[in-house]
């Protein structure tokens, strides 16, 4: 499966220089997530060693080695969250789903991602779940939004 | 034909703007106004917490919190009768009046919108939207001028970077001009990662041929014929329209080869970052586009000599492009004519925090803070005190009250101890631990400290450390002494941005909230009872009623009591989370 389609995305990106970066955040969109197979893929057709591969993946936040869950929960912990409790908003998205910070539920369900800053300060505290941004929460709102996604 | 326009920013969409958009474009169907009236979606307005926004134009009707169901009373009252529907329209938080016009709100009022003029008023998905403001005239003017005199009009200006240092920009694009080099590159830093700053993100997505036709201007003055935009990928509606943006300005001949006919050829793309806070700091942004880690080196050579793959490249952030556009357009003297003797123009604040009016507030440079935060910002949430406003992100320092008077410019911020950094602006009021604050920030910048230099590697974790300490009340005399230490060793000896101002909450906090400090290693106790380890949750038994609310939700299972009767915490199960404080309606329960 994934020697198709990264030769695919490398040719998608062989004008560009150094298009390392677009051709890891390509095939993570295509798989999910960036397996091990993937990675010698990428390298072999890039004429580039595995190890600068995976140097650049271990990087960056936004790389992961591991299957993500089918929703992705990145929780603000920015400044302006912080000053209006997104820990606690935090804390009770790990109460409710069991998992700490950066896991996947067993379930594939979901994924908890603290993020830095969503830059939506003015709905300060904000989440963002597949993409959805919800605003002004509170921790007893959280078990009603997560319902929605199955 | 007269414009409903709504905005379609990121914080409006997540208050359900997009459905708002629909629910109107159905109503004037079945209403037949359609000829009458045109849905626009805007860029972001600024005025977010209030979102999602409405505009009417041409009479400039202002609706806050508008929800689908609100639609049908827009459509019947105000376009069939006339009639404003008056519980949309903003209460001041103030005088509680009722204000119909964005232009009589004082959060509007004080302002002096240029940069973010567009946004919130034009559709930034449509290139003749922008060609109508006198969008590329700028580009035009620039291209009938040679090299140097347009980067002399910069100079001229007094335009400062407003990536944060505020270095010179004109003198910029004339370091890279005069580099020896054939191929040159311009890019623009859009990795906007300071938590609690927007304004890039805002200007990107209501805006994004200012900054293109920014970047064209810059990559004609200084002989580049390639750009990138680098931007975060976290703000993925920028991105989006960035996107279309660029592929309309290709389309009609600003971008590419031989731009409006002339010998000048450009072409800019569009890097997503991947995630990585350092990539902010100039040298670690060129790395990423290269395809590798995001690492800064030392410099000089700066950028402008020798930057992407060793060329000459300008690098300006996105609110600094931004002004170029304006600045061609209406001259350097009128540019220079806002702001003080050493920061010219406007800046755009990123007001958040514990304060009324939240949102992008665009005002000229040397306006106080007291202005911004009590006259645009209506003061503080709650009307509680104020205590301190963290300016410039996690580079920059908290001001305390005695401040509130000093005017914002980069030289001023800087020697009270904070900096423009990024431009946010987060108010604090008197329940903030500031110990806490200075934890929060140095626990941001250990996580993202690339790791390469040892000082900020190492020297971050440590003062982590010591915080940590000191907010579970376990902090030591002599805390206070090592922090400074450190605190000047990492400042003159880290390689790159981050690390040299990563002490500068901690050394800002110390400066004016030293109290603060000694109160939680001497006494053990948090002035602002924000602390968790330091609080103690008690029942006052003469207001409980015995509603039994608190008992019932308590996650630690720590109160105890029968209903109708004083209930009692029981402080070795409580695990300090707040919500029996939240829950009670009597007020019976205080925090120690």
């Amino acid at each position: 499966m994934p020697a198709e389609t990264i030769k695919q995305i490398v040719a998608r990106y062989r004008e560009e220089k150094g298009a390392l970066i677009p051709v890891l955040q390509a095939t993570q969109e295509a798989l999910g997530y960036l397996p091990p197979e993937a990675l010698k893929e990428i390298a072999a057709a890039m004429a580039l060693p595995l190890s600068t591969v995976y140097s650049v993946v271990t990087f960056y936040a936004q790389f992961h080695l591991q299957p993500r869950g089918r929703h992705v929960i990145h929780v603000c912990q920015g400044t302006a969250c912080h000053i209006r409790g997104g820990n606690h908003i935090l804390n009770k998205i790990k109460e409710l789903l069991q998992i700490d910070a950066g896991e996947t539920t067993p379930d594939l369900r979901f994924t908890l991602e603290p993020v830095a800053c969503l830059g939506a300060c003015a709905l300060a505290p904000v989440m963002s779940i597949s993409g959805d941004t919800y605003g002004h929460l509170k921790p007893d709102m959280i078990a009603g939004i997560l319902e929605k996604y199955q | 034909m007269r414009r409903i326009l709504v905005c379609a920013g990121t914080g409006c969409v997540a208050s359900h703007s997009r459905q708002v958009t629909a629910r109107l474009k159905a109503a004037l169907h079945a209403h037949h106004l359609e000829d009458k009236f045109q849905v626009d979606n805007t860029g972001c307005h600024g005025f977010c917490e209030q979102g999602p926004l409405v505009i009417i134009e041409p009479e400039e009707i202002l609706y806050c919190r508008v929800q689908e169901e609100d639609v049908e009373a827009i459509v019947t009252e105000h376009l069939e009768q006339g009639r404003p529907v008056e519980r949309l329209l903003y209460q001041d938080p103030v005088t509680k009046e009722k204000i119909a016009t964005y232009n009589q709100i004082n959060f509007y009022r004080q302002q002096s919108r240029h940069v973010l003029k567009n946004c919130g008023h034009i559709n930034p998905e449509n290139i003749d939207a922008y060609l109508a403001v006198e969008g590329y005239q700028g580009l035009q003017k620039a291209l009938a001028l040679p090299r140097e005199e347009v980067i002399n009009i910069i100079k001229q200006a007094g335009l400062r970077g407003r990536g944060g240092a505020g270095f010179p920009t004109g003198l910029k694009w004339e370091y890279t001009f005069k580099a020896p080099g054939d191929r040159k590159y311009v890019v623009c830093n859009a990795d906007e990662g300071d938590p609690g700053a927007f304004m890039d993100r805002s200007v990107l997505e209501g805006d994004p041929h200012a900054v293109l036709e920014g970047m064209l201007i810059a990559a004609y003055a200084i002989g580049a014929q390639e750009g990138y935009i680098y931007v975060r990928a976290e703000y993925p509606l920028a991105v989006q329209r960035l996107r279309i943006a660029l592929a309309q300005a290709r389309e009609r001949g600003f971008c590419g080869e031989h731009i409006l006919g002339t010998d000048f050829s450009c072409d800019l793309h569009i890097r997503e970052g991947a995630g990585a806070f350092v990539c902010g700091e100039e040298t670690a942004l060129l790395a990423s586009i290269q395809g590798e880690r995001g690492m800064p080196r030392p410099r000089p050579p700066f950028p402008a000599r020798q930057g992407l793959w060793g060329q000459p490249t300008n690098i300006n952030n996105v609110e600094t492009y931004a002004n170029v556009p304006l600045i061609l357009r209406r001259g350097a003297g009128w540019y220079a004519s806002l702001g003080t003797a050493k920061s010219k123009g406007t800046k755009i604040f990123a007001l958040t925090g514990k304060v009324k009016n939240t949102g992008l507030v665009e005002v000229p440079m040397g306006i106080t803070l007291r202005e911004i935060i009590f006259n645009i910002g209506g003061g503080i949430l709650e009307d509680r005190g104020f205590k301190a406003v963290q300016i410039g992100g996690p580079s920059g320092g908290c001001l305390p009250a005695e401040h509130l008077d000093l005017p914002v410019d980069y030289d001023s911020l800087t020697a009270a101890g904070a900096m423009m950094g990024s431009g946010g602006l987060v108010v604090m009021d008197d329940s903030t631990c500031m110990v806490e604050v200075a934890r929060f920030f140095l626990n941001f910048t250990q996580a993202e400290s690339c790791g390469k230099c040892t000082p900020c590697r190492e020297g971050i974790q440590q003062m982590l450390a010591i915080l940590t300490r000191i907010t579970r009340g376990q902090g030591r005399e002599g805390d206070l002494e090592q922090l400074e230490q450190l605190a000047r060793v990492i400042k003159g000896t880290a390689l790159c941005g981050l690390g040299q101002t990563a002490p500068n909450p901690v050394l800002s906090t110390l400066r004016y909230f030293r109290a603060e400090y000694e109160a939680h290693i001497r006494d053990h106790r948090c002035p602002a009872k924000s602390c968790r380890d330091l609080l103690a949750y008690h029942i006052d038994p003469e207001k409980c009623n015995g509603c039994t609310r608190c008992r019932r939700r308590c996650p630690a299972g720590a109160i105890s009591g029968e209903a109708k009767k004083p209930h009692t915490i029981n402080l070795e199960l409580c695990a300090r989370c707040g919500t029996c404080l939240d829950l009670c309606r009597p007020k019976a329960i205080y925090v120690e």
